[in-house]
């Protein structure tokens, strides 16, 4: 038999399917791939050394430019390591539009992975279908605070601001036609004969792989493994809402995307009880050392101008020590390891990033397979630069 | 209690290795010595009582201008337990060395290697020890304090 040479192609980083400035060396025989070596860091910002040198109130615009379609979540979880740094706790009322906010976070960036996924597969309709959704979403962002991507909403100790007025009708108008729309999207792809063919079986990885290889977030879930920190490791109140945690049964791109549909279904079902159970109260702690005074008092009263002059010029010191906290961001485990030497900035500013550790498993899904398939299964990694180079 | 029993089981296999233990924040920490982490993670991930078998996160630490100088931290959990652990070891010198935990659990490849890419610290036997987010050529590990903020 004639001796095969392998061949090495160049995949991106100007490519539109690797979802931003990922490059994947490919070595290929014919059209199997033989060996596949992400080349990442090209989006690197060097967030880590920056955040070291910031007060830890600064920190918090940093995060949301990490994962730059799931801003509140990135927010959320930072906040979360800091205020159990300084062991406080945000009011309930605060707790509930946290999780009300990134649960809609999770539904926006769902959204953003189907339409682009899809897109990626052939699929075109699904996209504007998807973005048209999202866009409510990040309407009532803006109509929150101001911002459709970078909210930087959550604050140390609660939120920035309650929520404006005329935000829970507009939210409960979303709750109630959104199960509708997640059918559509079914009705586009879950019995669609070209999408069945294209993702079910490709890129499987085992739930013994998948916990070795760190792998969190819906990939975990869709090989079958119950790990969900909302369930496992509740935060902010999760324990109080009713949702199960969906999974898969072959860990292949066709069961991640169940996974994640389902998941939309259920954190819509999350929104719906937050709406219906929404604690009333402040939505900051009273701590003046913390929190910024409100705009009003800070015109008439001179103590709390000084306080708020203190917070933006000097930040506020930390009791010294180390914590880690995390969540269940859309992506999986995002977490915060926050190292203080008792100054008002972190001395380490470590990220746990889902999308770095899901995507170091790609050469594992990809190799012996077609090169098609490596287009599906980084799209049903659903990994965002941002977060990954940092 | 919780942390007591696994310093004890780890005391009973490897009885010089722990130099500290504590708990802040509710996370326990074990601070261990250098020589012995890849034994101890091994033993952590396959004793069956304490079976962390997923390792969560990875990174290092500089300490400076204290001597030993970097640490490397390790983010342990359980999963059927729902427990977590932090391991911590001090490496001493300005080229630190420690033995790679990629043959327990594979989530430390990049973790590692981003690790020596950030702060200089070499990995031994790591299956493919390379700067990860900055270019081959990057001269410094930018995360080291005495790094400047501005290249």
């Amino acid at each position: 038999m004639a001796k095969t040479d392998t061949m090495t192609i160049n995949m991106g980083p100007q490519h539109p399917s690797t979802h931003g400035v990922l490059r994947v060396i490919l070595e290929l025989d014919g059209e199997i791939v033989v060996k596949a070596t992400p080349d990442i860091g090209f989006l690197h910002r060097g967030l880590e050394k920056l955040a070291e040198n910031k007060t830890y109130h600064q920190c918090i615009t940093l995060t949301d430019r990490m994962d730059y379609v799931a801003g509140m979540s990135n927010n959320l979880a930072y906040v979360l390591a800091v205020e159990k740094l300084i062991a406080i706790e945000a009011p309930p009322r605060a707790q509930a539009i946290r999780v009300l906010l990134c649960e809609l976070q999770r539904i926006a960036s769902h959204l953003l992975w189907l339409g682009t996924h899809a897109h990626d597969i052939g699929a075109m309709t699904p996209f504007f279908y998807a973005f048209r959704d999202r866009d409510e979403i990040l309407f009532m962002f803006e109509m929150v605070c101001g911002s459709r991507l970078t909210p930087s909403y959550f604050r140390v100790g609660g939120l920035a601001q309650d929520l404006p007025e005329e935000f829970e009708a507009k939210c409960r108008e979303f709750t109630r036609t959104f199960p509708a729309r997640v059918d559509e999207y079914e009705t586009l792809l879950t019995k669609n004969k070209i999408w069945m063919r294209r993702t079910q079986g490709v890129g499987a990885i085992s739930a013994q792989e998948a916990i070795n290889w760190g792998l969190s977030g819906p990939i975990l879930r869709a090989s079958n493994v119950n790990w969900d920190l909302r369930k496992a490791m509740p935060y902010c109140g999760y324990e109080s809402y009713d949702f199960i945690v969906p999974t898969g049964e072959n860990g292949d791109v066709y069961d991640r995307y169940l996974v994640r549909l389902m998941e939309m279904r259920q954190s819509n079902e999350i929104i719906r009880q937050v709406l219906d159970k929404m604690p009333g109260g402040e939505v900051q702690v009273d701590d003046p050392k913390v929190v910024y005074p409100a705009k009003a008092k800070v015109l008439e009263s001179i103590e709390a101008l000084i306080h708020h002059f203190h917070i933006a010029s000097e930040g506020f010191p930390v009791p010294k020590g180390e914590v880690y906290a995390s969540i269940e961001s859309p992506k999986g485990e995002l977490g915060f390891y926050l190292v203080s030497d008792g100054s008002n900035k972190p001395w380490r500013f470590r990220v746990r990033p889902p999308s770095f550790i899901n995507l170091s498993a790609l050469s594992t899904m990809v190799e012996g397979r077609l090169i098609a398939d490596v287009v599906a299964i980084i799209g049903s990694i659903d990994v965002v630069l941002g977060e990954i180079d940092r | 209690m919780d942390l007591e029993v696994i310093v004890n089981k780890v005391k009973n296999n490897f009885p010089e290795s722990v130099l500290e233990a504590s708990t802040f924040r509710g996370e326990n920490t074990l601070v261990l010595r250098a020589e012995d982490i890849l034994p101890i993670c091994r033993f952590l991930r396959d004793d069956p009582d304490l079976f962390f078998d997923y390792l969560t996160d990875l990174c290092g630490v500089d300490d400076y201008p204290h001597e030993p100088r970097f640490q490397v931290v390790y983010y342990l959990c359980a999963m059927k337990t729902r427990r977590r652990l932090r391991l911590k070891v001090s490496l001493p010198g300005m080229v630190p060395r420690i033995a790679s935990v990629v043959s327990v659990w594979k989530a430390a490849n990049w973790l590692e290697r981003e690790a020596f890419d950030m702060f200089g610290i070499i990995f031994l036997e790591h299956p493919d020890l390379r700067r990860i987010l900055l270019t081959p050529d990057w001269e410094g590990h930018p995360l080291r304090k005495d790094y400047p903020l501005r290249g």
